[in-house]
């Protein structure tokens, strides 16, 4: 970490490389002592083009770069796709295949909050919490593995259905996995509502009031946290979620201390998601049948990913490639909160700050060109020419 | 009085040695990646795994650290960032490139903003395959590479890093 000294003001970058967080990404603060008076994000360190990669393979291909968009929330990224492809094709998918991605989709939101949760520990400097939660993550990991013989990529969906089916065994394994883990987050709930030096960290740390949240567009848990009640499963039920309802879970205070209660309640809806469905699996096929060339057209899906909303949009020319794809990532949306909820806060709750809307950078690292027909400005830039304009930008910012 | 010398500078090379294989400190960057490997790398320092128990500790500097694990294609972005990185690292160091990505490029080989693959960049010690690695497998990667440091004719090629950077054979 390098501190440059100008007149008055201190301006210290931190990333792409940084301790805290495990992805790239560029942060400059200005402080004034130990007071954040302002905050700049740099993005793009994880732009990988992966839209204009899924318009050169075909529907079937782009499954498989979809779920590659995160790692820790793939089988989301890939049922936002498949349903919006399914959607313009008019295939749905058979109920019992709805069902298991609902149920694989509660899976990974449990794996992402326990994963969240240690690595905000760790933020904290509450070690001991993280490697306890990562340890108890490790259960729904096996669930997962089981499941569909992945850790992490688990290429549960196909377009029309899933690729795997239950058996007792592996019903019974969950519930009992779905029992301990149940236990542990009763814990841990308690330990974020209890612990006085974990408190310390938390209460009254980067509070977003309701209006602020609907201004910045937050999505997801960070909005619920400030009373905002937005949720996709609820608002626009998607697969089988209108069979199987599941309840928002709001919090007024809108501090760090009530997203980690949040996200952790959370996880109780899920596991009696995941309960509901196992009593009540409905039986059939799996799949329903597919064309290999999608009709033209439009489809726009919303799904609620762990850390909130995710936007698909999809155009076919009725080929068998995606004419256009694009993602909106729920961090994007999300990430504004940061930059104001710093300021005015110490250099030290910042990674707090940060952590508590569970940012996710390999997702939100899009790119876009917006031009308009009668926009004199609008020209294409080199690569070279994009890189000044972008250094030119920060500079202009920083002043 | 020379095989006095010998012995001598045996005798710090397998303290050296010694120090290296029992308590290789590992600086992790994502130079783009999905994520996937790098919730792996931390499955396999976290209690079930626990790599630290081979002496491993994750570290946050460049200075201080002996391997850097690397995942992600190498984004246009990150690459200046991962030779920084490198140049930064005391020698003697060794790279490790975990998950298919870091590797090739993997499943984005051939986007327009990544580099295919670490080795592009930097030289790489050893590879770990997978999309991702299982934790196991950074495990046996990272015994590998600790079991390589004892071997004599393993060597960094230093004119790599040289060309990386050079500003005229970046731009080609």
């Amino acid at each position: 970490m390098n501190t440059k000294q100008e007149p008055q003001r201190f301006v210290i970058p931190i990333g792409p490389q940084h301790p805290a967080l495990k992805e790239p990404g560029n942060f400059q603060f200005t402080v004034d002592g130990e007071i954040v008076t302002k905050a700049i994000v740099r993005l793009g360190y994880a732009h990988r083009g992966i839209e204009k990669a899924a318009e050169e393979r075909t529907w079937i291909q782009d499954l498989y770069l979809i779920e590659r968009v995160c790692g820790i929330c793939s089988h989301i990224h890939a049922l936002a796709y498949c349903l919006a492809v399914e959607q313009l094709a008019h295939v749905e998918a058979p109920p019992r295949a709805q069902a298991i991605r609902v149920l694989v989709a509660e899976l990974e939101r449990i794996h992402s909050h326990f994963l969240w949760m240690g690595v905000s520990g760790h933020e904290a400097g509450f070690d001991t919490f993280f490697m306890y939660s990562w340890r108890d993550r490790e259960r729904v990991m096996n669930i997962l593995e089981k499941l569909t013989g992945n850790r992490v990529n688990y290429s549960a969906n196909v377009l029309g259905g899933v690729k795997f089916d239950l058996d007792q065994e592996q019903i019974a394994s969950i519930r009992g996995g779905i029992d301990f883990l149940e236990e542990r987050t009763r814990h841990y709930l308690d330990v974020v509502a209890t612990d006085f030096m974990f408190l310390q960290r938390t209460r009254g740390i980067g509070v977003m009031s309701r209006a602020q949240a609907e201004i910045m567009g937050a999505v997801g848990p960070t909005a619920r946290a400030s009373n905002v009640a937005r949720d996709v499963r609820k608002d626009a039920p998607y697969a089988a979620y209108k069979e199987y309802p599941v309840d928002i879970i709001l919090d007024e205070r809108g501090d760090l201390e009530a997203r980690f209660e949040v996200r952790l309640k959370e996880l109780f809806e899920s596991f009696h998601l995941i309960r509901k469905i196992l009593d009540t699996l409905p039986g059939g096929e799996l799949t329903a049948r597919m064309p290999r060339k999608v009709p033209a057209g439009e489809a726009v899906m919303r799904v609620e990913a762990p850390r909130g909303e995710l936007l698909y949009f999809i155009r076919s020319n009725g080929s068998d490639k995606p004419e256009r794809l694009k993602i909106r990532t729920p961090t994007i949306c999300n990430l504004t909160s940061v930059v104001k909820l710093a300021i005015g806060h110490q250099l030290a709750d910042v990674p707090m700050i940060l952590a508590g809307i569970d940012p996710c950078f390999s997702c939100n690292d899009r790119s876009v060109q917006i031009r308009t027909s009668n926009d004199p400005d609008g020209r294409m830039l080199s690569w070279d020419e994009l890189r000044q304009h972008g250094i030119d930008f920060y500079k202009r910012l920083e002043k | 009085m020379k095989s006095h010398q010998n012995f001598g500078q045996q005798l710090l090379k397998s303290l050296k040695d010694w120090a290296r294989v029992s308590s290789p400190w590992v600086l992790h960057f994502n130079t783009g990646s999905c994520n996937g490997c790098d919730i792996e790398i931390l499955a396999t320092l976290t209690p079930r795994y626990d790599l630290e128990r081979l002496g491993v500790k994750l570290q946050a500097s460049p200075r201080q650290a002996d391997i850097l694990l690397c995942t992600g294609p190498v984004t246009r972005q990150a690459r200046e960032r991962l030779v920084r990185i490198y140049a930064q690292m005391p020698e003697p160091k060794y790279v490790v490139a975990i998950g298919s990505c870091a590797i090739s490029g993997g499943v984005f080989r051939g986007c327009y903003n990544v580099m295919d693959g670490i080795d592009q960049v930097i030289p790489v010690s050893a590879y770990i395959p997978g999309c991702p690695p299982r934790p196991e497998a950074v495990i046996d990667g990272l015994v590998k590479v600790l079991a390589s440091i004892h071997s004599p004719g393993h060597k960094i090629p230093s004119d790599i890093l040289e060309g990386a950077l050079d500003p005229e054979k970046v731009a080609a």
